[in-house]
């Protein structure tokens, strides 16, 4: 019974720390998907969860820091947009300036508006978003194996872990089942084609980056205001370079990527859990080699050794309409 | 598919609008010092009087240029090649490996005139070599380089850690660092260089490491400019069909680009760790790989542009530590958003003005910009 708890805690810690990996990455996934790159996932989330925070921490409400996280994100994503789609600029350069500006911004406006060395204020309770407890949840954990799965587990996430996992099959839907989706894959494979159909190339990668904003910007709020009670300086700490890197894993589509982020999640819960303690056929495991485990996984991945990964074909590329 | 943009007289090219797009830049970096509540023109002044005022400044933002030089020629010879290197802090971190292994041996036994090629080899060496995978995996198997170094500085870091707790740190100390380097694998200080021109400097870690940015910075231009290699790299960027084209390996020229780049970035780590700190520590690269990207761009791939932007940003580094001691809303923090604010609008936005620009060249004399035949034909 003792490891059966154990594995439902490190499943349970699995999937809190691969919410914000799947939020940015299907964040990732609707501007990839439209032909732009984004290695600026890092950046936007980290302005969410200030922007989030800080709102929250003033107004009282998590609702309005929520909005707020968005809000930001979304303008972040179209100074991207402004560069890359409108100014035809190099996207990576893009995304590294908009991680640079969201790493510096969010620690001096903290530390000019809050006073407390780059963090907000500790978020009360009511500021953040609480657990939601399920129905008959507490009744339900004396029960053998499928108790503890109930109320621990599927139960007692915040609104925003249940955002996350629906924000899947919304995207396959949106990606596969709708007008908008097909023309978004379509602009990230053949532009021209769409140019030619009459439809605004410009305008389709903006609301994909839209889209991908709103995305970053709940990952931010689920770090600042679910995860953490406020606001630390670089709190991403790379999540959005896994979310990428997820985001190759699962080839871009929005099921894989949930299962790919369960996984790194759950490396990372893992490496958290098995701190020091030997393995039984391994032996002791280096923490640094689960941490970096992730990474390795992507590179061997990109290497074509675990099947290949093809992007987007139009990815990274400015449209230049043919004169 | 034509080309969306007309060419400009090179001065204007290379000059006018890399001043303009900084300018841009500086001016929303004021907007950010006016909305934290300071004067953005006092703290221009500060920040200048900051690296510039005394000889101790002036000797500081010179060794954070130092750094910034390398990084920066390591980025524009991967850039020359059409290659984005990304990787440069975690080439830098892992050189840091090497130079950890040779100095604690050397330091005791070897002048430092002698520990320094050798930190020179071994820092050059892991860093090529940490450029070498990521390259091969580009050249032979299409995987993309900008996200196979982004992930392979996750994986230094990792291994760094792994290496100062496992076996680099002394045994009897708690802290993830080497033991301080003895004589041996200290760089001589180039502080006196400043002295004779009748500053007084107190103490500062500009050193020797500066000089050796410099050659490497002239090599870069013999090697971009006046070497076959040079040429071949040139030409893969600029197209690589036509380099296919013109017989030249593909695999070859992308794996020896990448692994100067990463030679150059892990020579980077030898200014912080021999010339100041005297030892190994984590993360003692602290964002200096990134900045090179600035410093590329803003230095418009060329190492004499690259030096004077490197001196730029190490301006705003010691500048920027004094300015966080006099204002004390404004962090240091602040050039982390200079920085990227220079990287959008240099960068990233870099046409943004270049219509306008052509627009006024156009309306004094049309020849310079190549629309001689479009006046000709109206009039």
């Amino acid at each position: 019974m003792d490891l059966f708890n154990a594995i439902v805690q490190v499943l349970d810690s699995t999937i809190r720390l691969s919410v914000p990996l799947l939020l940015a990455c299907l964040a990732g996934l609707y501007s990839e998907r439209a032909g732009i790159f984004d290695i600026g996932l890092e950046g936007k989330m980290l302005v969410g969860a200030f922007a989030g925070a800080a709102a929250a921490s003033v107004f009282h409400s998590a609702y309005l820091g929520l909005g707020m996280a968005i809000l930001i994100s979304v303008a972040f994503a179209m100074i991207h947009g402004f560069a890359s789609i409108t100014h035809r600029g190099n996207q990576i350069v893009s995304g590294v300036a908009i991680n640079f500006i969201a790493a510096g911004s969010t620690i001096m406006l903290g530390q000019a508006w809050f006073q407390q060395g780059g963090r907000t204020p500790a978020l009360a309770p009511g500021e953040r978003f609480g657990a939601i407890i399920w129905p008959g949840a507490d009744a339900l954990r004396g029960v053998p194996i499928l108790g503890p799965i109930y109320s621990e587990l599927i139960s007692g996430h915040s609104v925003l872990v249940y955002i996350a996992f629906l924000a899947v099959p919304f995207t396959w839907w949106v990606l596969f089942r709708t007008r908008f989706g097909l023309r978004m894959r379509a602009v990230g494979e053949n532009p021209a084609a769409v140019d030619t159909a009459g439809i605004s190339v410009a305008w389709l990668r903006y609301r994909a980056l839209i889209c991908t904003g709103v995305l970053t910007g709940i990952a931010g709020a689920y770090l600042s205001m679910v995860q953490n009670g406020g606001f630390v300086k670089d709190m991403t700490a790379g999540k959005g370079y896994i979310a990428l890197a997820a985001l190759i894993f699962a080839k871009w589509k929005p099921v894989n990527a949930m299962f790919a982020c369960l996984l790194f999640g759950f490396l990372d819960a893992l490496s958290i859990r098995l701190q020091g303690t030997p393995l039984p056929v391994i032996g002791k495991v280096p923490v640094q080699l689960m941490q970096a485990l992730p990474y390795i996984l992507t590179v061997i991945l990109l290497a074509g050794f675990i099947g290949k990964a093809i992007p987007p074909r139009a990815g990274g590329v400015p449209y230049v309409k043919e004169r | 598919m034509s080309t969306p943009y007309a060419k400009l007289p090179a001065w204007a090219d290379y000059g006018l609008i890399p001043v303009i797009n900084l300018a841009v830049a500086f001016v929303v970096a004021g907007f950010v010092v006016l909305l934290v509540g300071e004067n953005p023109f006092r703290a221009a002044a500060v920040l200048v009087e900051g690296a510039f005022g005394r000889g101790q400044g002036i000797a500081f933002t010179l060794f954070y240029a130092t750094t910034f030089i390398f990084s920066g020629l390591s980025v524009a010879v991967a850039a020359h090649c059409g290659l984005f290197n990304i990787g440069g802090e975690g080439q830098g971190y892992i050189a840091g490996l090497g130079i950890g292994i040779v100095c604690l041996a050397f330091d005791s036994v070897l002048p430092w005139w002698l520990t320094f090629p050798l930190a020179i080899i071994a820092a050059a060496a892991m860093g090529a070599l940490w450029a070498l995978i990521p390259a091969y995996l580009q050249a032979k198997r299409g995987s993309h380089i900008v996200i196979t170094t982004i992930m392979f500085n996750f994986i230094a870091a990792s291994v760094m850690v792994y290496a100062l707790v496992g076996f680099l740190k002394p045994a009897n100390s708690m802290a993830p660092q080497t033991r301080t380097f003895l004589d041996g694998a200290q760089l001589p200080k180039l502080n006196w260089v400043i002295e004779l021109f009748g500053a007084k400097i107190r103490s500062a870690p500009f050193n020797i490491s500066f000089l050796l940015a410099l050659a490497m910075a002239f090599l870069v231009w013999v090697l971009i400019w006046r070497t076959k290699l040079g040429y071949e790299m040139r030409t893969y960027g600029h197209s690589p069909k036509a380099a296919r084209y013109a017989g030249i390996s593909e695999t070859r020229i992308i794996i020896v680009a990448m692994m100067i780049s990463g030679a150059l970035a892990g020579m980077m780590a030898l200014n912080p760790t021999m010339g100041d700190q005297h030892n190994v520590a984590l993360e003692f690269v602290s964002g200096a790989g990134f900045v090179g990207i600035a410093v590329a761009l803003m230095g418009r791939l060329h190492p004499v542009g690259i030096v004077l932007a490197a001196i730029l940003f190490g301006m705003l580094y010691q500048g920027g530590a004094e300015l966080a001691f006099e204002m004390p809303a404004i962090s240091r923090d602040m050039i982390v958003i200079i920085q990227g604010l220079v990287i959008l609008f240099a960068g990233a936005l870099e046409h943004m003005f270049r219509p306008y620009v052509q627009a006024l060249f156009a309306s004094f004399s049309p020849r310079s910009v190549g629309m001689e035949a479009i006046k000709g034909k109206g009039a």
